[in-house]
């Protein structure tokens, strides 16, 4: 007898419904769009994500490590229920949000990773997904955590997240918070933005490829600086100069 | 007294940065060395506002000494809240004026994205009253805000007009390499459209995000010389020519028309009465724009418009690159940012860079007279500097 070991080890994804795509007039006066992108176009993301695994400040290395792992996830059907949403402005990827449904009244967010700063491009890829969440799916709370202060500002303080600390949450099992239906319902007005439908012309560039950022963030010029740090103490800049050494070692 | 010249200048970018304190001042501090063509110096003073309590370290001016190699040079640092820069300057300028020193290096330093923005506000606001202000949860933002809120009731100051200058210098900062905030806004992004109010939140009433300047780190630093030793370097001869510092009351309730920044007019004052200049001399402005309504308060304060009409040459365009007296070229502090202890120095080192002719394409046309000031608390304790070119 033969055994698909795939059917076993492949989660079933539940059906949700699409995030209808929505536009926004950024700050600088462009218009960003936000879109749901489903498996064939996470391998255009991945190579936008990769190289923030290399950015030791605010936590965009372990932020895109996890994001990097998550779409790899769902791309091998190897994570169960996660969508994620794009914001592109001009064709170029600005942030990427994602989560995933965890029962049909309860949603769990995953990550928010801004590709471009200075623009709240983050801030309003949170707010779509949460509407995502509370509006499309129909979920009655969500669970949140953040790994950066800035998250912190962004989720904790601006939205007046409650307390869920009983429960891990799926990143890294610690203490989660919570987005209720009430407290979205008071942060719309102030915090979620967007317009529909997208012009066509707006949403065709934003479909016809997914464009590398122009101004991505960068690592520090001193790879051991971030460590110096008193509050910001990451170590993977300690690991890349490992790594450097050791191929030193091995090309003498 | 002798003259005094800026014989060389230096800055780090102006961003979030992960060098120890004692680097960033050291970077900048070489560069100007460098520029200048030296590598000894006979005194260094080290601005700088919050290192004890935010970088848990003191005594920056030795660390500075010993780091670039400088000793047995003599090393101060200064502490002057938000206004260090250009009191450390002042303190450079009398140990050359009075012939006590030949070369003065003048570094300064801030190194506030160690800590959150929270806790980074809450540092700055030790500089208020502790017992009338800052107790009540007065922060710089809040005392901006009420600032903000009765000019607009007393002179017609609008959003619009804030948001004019928030614009205008943020986007001035995309010709300077230095500034912190690379990233252009338009007023149809923070004002008009109907994204505008999350875009642009307020963060005190009647003052928004794009209001602020953001929190950065950074150094700059200049180099101080008497007459002799600025000829014998061959620098262009930038002199120091005036130099104004004031203060008012520590509590901004106690003043008696809180709209008029009494410190600002002295310190200008002061400043174009030992430089021999008035305020129409003056070609390019360096203003202390922590929050935009202080760039309209202050260009009046200094004499460059009438009080209360700040708002309506801002509107004419007067105070724009190409405009009668060009403010903030290079970012200000909105957009170039405000690592505190530095500002004040990185304000010279703008003028500097003007009045050589190194402003590439912030450069104001043909600009020989240039004037810096620095407001530390809430304009309790200001320093107003002209400088010339003289060949
Ligand atoms: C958290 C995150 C999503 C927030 O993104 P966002 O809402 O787009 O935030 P912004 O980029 O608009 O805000 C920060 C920027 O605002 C700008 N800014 C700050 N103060 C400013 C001011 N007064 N005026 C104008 N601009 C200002 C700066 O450019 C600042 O960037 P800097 O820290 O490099 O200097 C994003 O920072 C990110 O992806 N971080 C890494 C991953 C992460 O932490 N994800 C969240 C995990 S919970």
């Amino acid at each position: 007898m033969s055994v698909d070991l795939e059917k076993i080890l492949r989660p079933v994804d539940h059906e949700m419904a699409p995030y209808e795509p929505k536009y926004m007039m950024l700050a600088s006066g462009e218009a960003v769009v936000v879109r749901q992108v489903f498996r064939d176009e996470i391998p255009d993301l991945l190579k936008h994500v990769e190289p923030l695994i290399h950015v030791e400040r605010d936590f965009y290395d372990v932020v895109a490590a996890r994001v990097y792992a998550e779409l790899l996830g769902y791309y091998q059907y190897r994570f169960q229920d996660q969508y994620v949403l794009a914001l592109q402005v001009d064709g170029e990827l600005a942030a990427i949000v994602n989560g995933r449904q965890v029962t049909p009244t309860l949603g769990l967010s995953l990550h928010t990773l801004a590709l471009r700063r200075g623009l709240r491009i983050g801030a309003h890829g949170f707010a779509a997904k949460m509407e995502y969440h509370i509006d499309t799916l129909g979920h009655d709370e969500v669970l949140i955590v953040a790994e950066s202060p800035i998250g912190f500002r962004r989720w904790m303080i601006e939205y007046k997240l409650e307390k869920r600390f009983h429960i891990p949450h799926e990143l890294g099992g610690v203490p989660s918070w919570a987005l209720t239906r009430e407290l979205f319902d008071r942060a719309r007005s102030k915090l979620v933005v967007g317009r529909r439908p997208v012009p066509p012309e707006l949403l065709n560039k934003a479909m016809e490829k997914i464009l590398p950022p122009s101004d991505p963030p960068t690592p520090p010029l001193d790879p051991l600086a971030a460590t110096r740090s008193m509050y910001d103490p990451t170590a993977t800049s300690l690991v890349q100069q490992r790594w450097e050494m050791e191929k030193g070692m091995e090309n003498a | 007294m002798r003259d005094v010249y800026v014989a060389g200048i230096g800055i780090t970018t102006f961003t979030r940065l992960e060098y120890p304190l004692t680097e960033i001042a050291s970077y900048a501090s070489m560069m100007a060395l460098k520029d200048a063509g030296l590598t000894e110096v006979d005194q260094i003073y080290v601005a700088n506002m919050g290192s004890p309590r935010v970088n848990h370290q003191t005594a920056l001016a030795s660390a500075v000494a010993d780091s670039l190699s400088l000793l047995p040079a003599g090393a101060a640092a200064i502490e002057n809240g938000p206004a260090s820069g250009a009191a450390a300057i002042k303190a450079g300028f009398q140990a050359v004026a009075s012939g006590m020193d030949d070369v003065v290096l003048v570094a300064g330093v801030e190194r506030m994205r160690e800590v959150n923005n929270l806790e980074a506000t809450d540092f700055v606001a030790t500089l208020t009253h502790p017992l009338t202000e800052y107790i009540y949860g007065v922060t710089l933002p809040s005392h901006a805000a009420m600032f903000a809120r009765l000019y607009m009731e007393k002179y017609g100051v609008t959003e619009r007009h804030l948001a004019m200058v928030g614009v205008k210098n943020q986007n001035a900062a995309l010709n300077n390499e230095w500034a912190h905030l690379q990233q252009e806004i338009s007023m149809e992004g923070i004002l008009d459209s109907p994204e505008a109010m999350t875009n642009n939140p307020y963060v005190a009433e009647p003052l928004r995000f794009f209001d602020a300047c953001p929190v950065s780190d950074g150094g700059a630093a200049i180099i101080l010389v008497s007459k002799e030793k600025a000829q014998e370097l061959g620098r262009p001869m930038i002199r120091l020519s005036g130099i104004g510092q004031a203060t008012d009351t520590h509590a901004v309730f106690e003043r008696e028309e809180p709209t008029d920044l009494l410190a600002v007019r002295k310190a200008a004052e002061d400043a174009y009465a030992m430089s021999g200049l008035s305020p129409d001399d003056i070609d390019v402005a360096e203003l202390h724009d922590a929050f935009t309504i202080l760039e309209i308060a202050e260009s009046e304060e200094v004499g460059f418009f009438p009080k209360g009409e700040g708002h309506i040459a801002l509107e004419k365009g007067e105070t724009a690159l190409g405009g009668r007296i060009p403010i903030n070229v290079g970012g200000g502090l909105k957009g170039r940012g405000h690592p505190v202890g530095a500002t004040g120095v990185a304000q010279a080192w703008e003028i500097v860079t003007q009045l050589r002719g190194d402003g590439g394409k912030r450069q104001v046309e043909g600009a020989r007279t240039g004037l810096t000031l620095n407001f530390g608390g809430f304009g309790n304790n200001v320093v107003c500097l002209t400088f010339v070119r003289e060949d």
